[in-house]
């Protein structure tokens, strides 16, 4: 049996959470929630809110309209209760410049009642090599993945993960993938936040795309890509596509598909996939003198989805 | 059965917590070659070479050693470099660098982070003392074996400590981390020159009287009055504790963690 929970009620409730700075609103009437026990990732461009919503959850900013619960409480207001039981990786930074990397691991340990043993969690984040230098001499990933080791030295119940694998190289980005899957899999629930579909795909439970500061879809990953029975056709062109050609593509397709314009050497056709559907995509670039390099029939990814709420891709 | 990452969270008990923060910021205070050079070195350097100016020039001290005149005042440069100047640059990058942001999210509570960088002063003014001590009885100093006059340097120092570390706090939590090693940098100067800290007041002429109610002034003049003349320094403790009480109030207000 994993962790001995005294509930199962969600790990974290946002409701109606509203952040504005100066003019500009960062998150608005956001609503969602964390299950126990799961990966949930939030997902969404730079300067969708993500940080600000997360942020709030660790009790760094007060909610200015709405209502953030963490593990059943306020995370301002039981904030000496709560903080013990939750870890945090910042997005950047969070050690002194001088301090070495596995001094500063024991020191976050030293802080917390029953920490994991700091050796195994150098071994296991490829941190060795690198425990005796100094903190502003370690590269990027490095930086991120002893900041990650500090978020989960004290064997919290939840931890929130800014941007886990920003700036890190392959083998790095796995490493982590594979601690944080591990992780869930002893009962840690995870709410990590990304711009990495890919990484959203790959680790999540759930998902929630957030946009401008406001929730656009939640789901797993499966149903997000899947949803109402559609797929997707990615139309990829030699030469850039003539003025107009979505709306005129969605005419001839008629009502039931949709059409995304990409960039200008390719489109996102979303509906039923069925022969019709391909014939008439072919007879459209026929009549258009558009050679096609490539048709893509498929799944959606999040991309595609991101793509398809917004307009937008996503980075 | 349980997993290696199976949920058991919980806080270190407070005073682990303080103990590691203060080891932890003491080590770091020690480590770095800046703070040591104003901590220890630009001190020695005052002392020794004070004590050979006067001697090569021959000054009049009202008819006492130099080392005996100069080694309060500069044992009071080195509670001032630590506590002011060492602090405030340290938590200016510490804000910087989201080491106090990061933290802040750690089971220990502020208070808790506060105790442990009073703590980490105190280990490393203990340190200054051992080797300013060491080297002005090296070089004659004989201060006063009264102990009351000794408890009362000991009590000013802590005021002393409190006073300049309110100041340093409120300079680091309130300007960007360039604009805190500056300035801390530059108000140390002002205070070595004219603060009344090394030299006593009276060579300052009318600016001394103003001097003595600069923290600085307070602390140099008390230790050297306890130190040296065995008087128990009443007055100078209560000019530290009004400057610790607004550096306090001040920083309260204005702090900000990130």
């Amino acid at each position: 049996m994993p962790a001995d929970d005294p509930s199962d009620d969600p790990a974290v409730v946002v409701e109606d959470l509203r952040m504005a700075y100066g003019g500009t609103v960062a998150v608005d009437d956001l609503s969602l929630t964390v299950a126990r026990r799961s990966v949930t990732a939030v997902l969404g461009p730079n300067g969708a809110g993500k940080t600000t919503t997360l942020e709030t959850c660790e009790g760094y900013r007060a909610p200015q309209g709405g209502r953030v619960r963490v593990l059943g409480l306020d995370p301002r207001r039981d904030r000496r209760a709560l903080l013990p039981r939750i870890g945090v990786m910042l997005q950047s930074g969070g050690a002194w410049s001088g301090v070495r990397a596995t001094e500063m691991l024991r020191h976050v340990a030293s802080l917390h009642a029953h920490p994991l043993p700091v050796d195994l969690l150098v071994e296991r984040l490829g941190l060795g090599d690198c425990g005796r230098t100094p903190y502003r001499r370690l590269s990027g990933g490095q930086q991120q993945r002893l900041s990650l080791a500090m978020a989960v030295v004290g064997r919290p119940e939840l931890i929130f993960v800014d941007e886990p694998t920003a700036g890190m190289d392959p083998a790095a980005r796995r490493t982590t993938w594979e601690l944080l899957e591990e992780l869930r899999a002893d009962g840690v629930t995870i709410v990590l936040t990304t711009h990495y579909l890919d990484e959203a795909e790959r680790l999540a439970d759930t998902v929630h795309i957030i946009d401008r500061g406001r929730l656009i879809a939640s789901g797993t990953p499966f149903e997000l890509t899947r949803s109402r029975g559609q797929t997707s056709i990615r139309l990829v062109v030699t030469e850039p596509f003539p003025a107009g050609a979505p709306a005129s593509l969605q005419t001839a397709l008629g009502p039931g598909t949709h059409v995304a314009p990409v960039n200008d050497h390719s489109l996102l056709i979303t509906g039923p996939a069925d022969a019709s559907t391909l014939a008439t995509v072919s007879a459209w670039c026929e009549e258009h003198g558009v050679l096609p390099e490539s048709l893509t029939l498929g799944q959606r990814t999040l991309e595609d989805v991101f793509l398809q709420l917004t307009g937008r891709e996503i980075a | 059965m349980s997993g290696t990452f199976t949920p058991r969270p919980g806080a270190a008990p407070l005073l682990r917590q303080v103990r590691a923060q203060t080891l932890m910021e003491a080590r770091l205070m020690l480590r770095n070659g800046e703070q040591l050079l104003l901590a220890v070195v630009i001190p020695l350097l005052v002392l020794v070479g004070g004590v050979l100016a006067a001697g090569r020039l021959g000054l009049a001290l009202d008819g006492r050693s130099a080392v005996d005149v100069l080694t309060p005042g500069v044992l009071a440069l080195a509670v001032m470099s630590t506590s002011f100047t060492s602090l405030a640059i340290a938590t200016g990058f510490e804000r910087r660098y989201g080491v106090l942001k990061r933290l802040g999210t750690a089971p220990l509570p502020r208070s808790g982070l506060l105790t442990g960088k009073v703590g980490a002063l105190l280990i490393v003014q203990v340190l200054q003392v051992l080797a300013v001590g060491t080297v002005a009885a090296a070089l004659g100093w004989r201060p006063t074996s009264a102990l009351p006059a000794l408890a009362g340097a000991v009590l000013l120092a802590a005021c002393g400590t409190a006073a300049f570390a309110a100041l340093g706090l409120l300079l680091a939590g309130s300007l960007r981390a360039e604009a805190t090693l500056a300035a801390a940098n530059l108000i140390y100067l002002l205070l070595l020159t004219a603060g009344a800290v090394v030299l006593p007041a009276a060579t300052y002429g009318w600016f001394g009287d103003v001097a003595v109610w600069l923290p600085s002034g307070a602390l140099g003049e008390g230790l050297r009055g306890a130190l040296l003349d065995a008087a128990v320094p009443l007055r100078e403790i209560a000019v530290l504790l009004a400057w610790a009480a607004l550096g306090t109030l001040l920083t309260a207000r204005t702090f900000s963690w990130e």
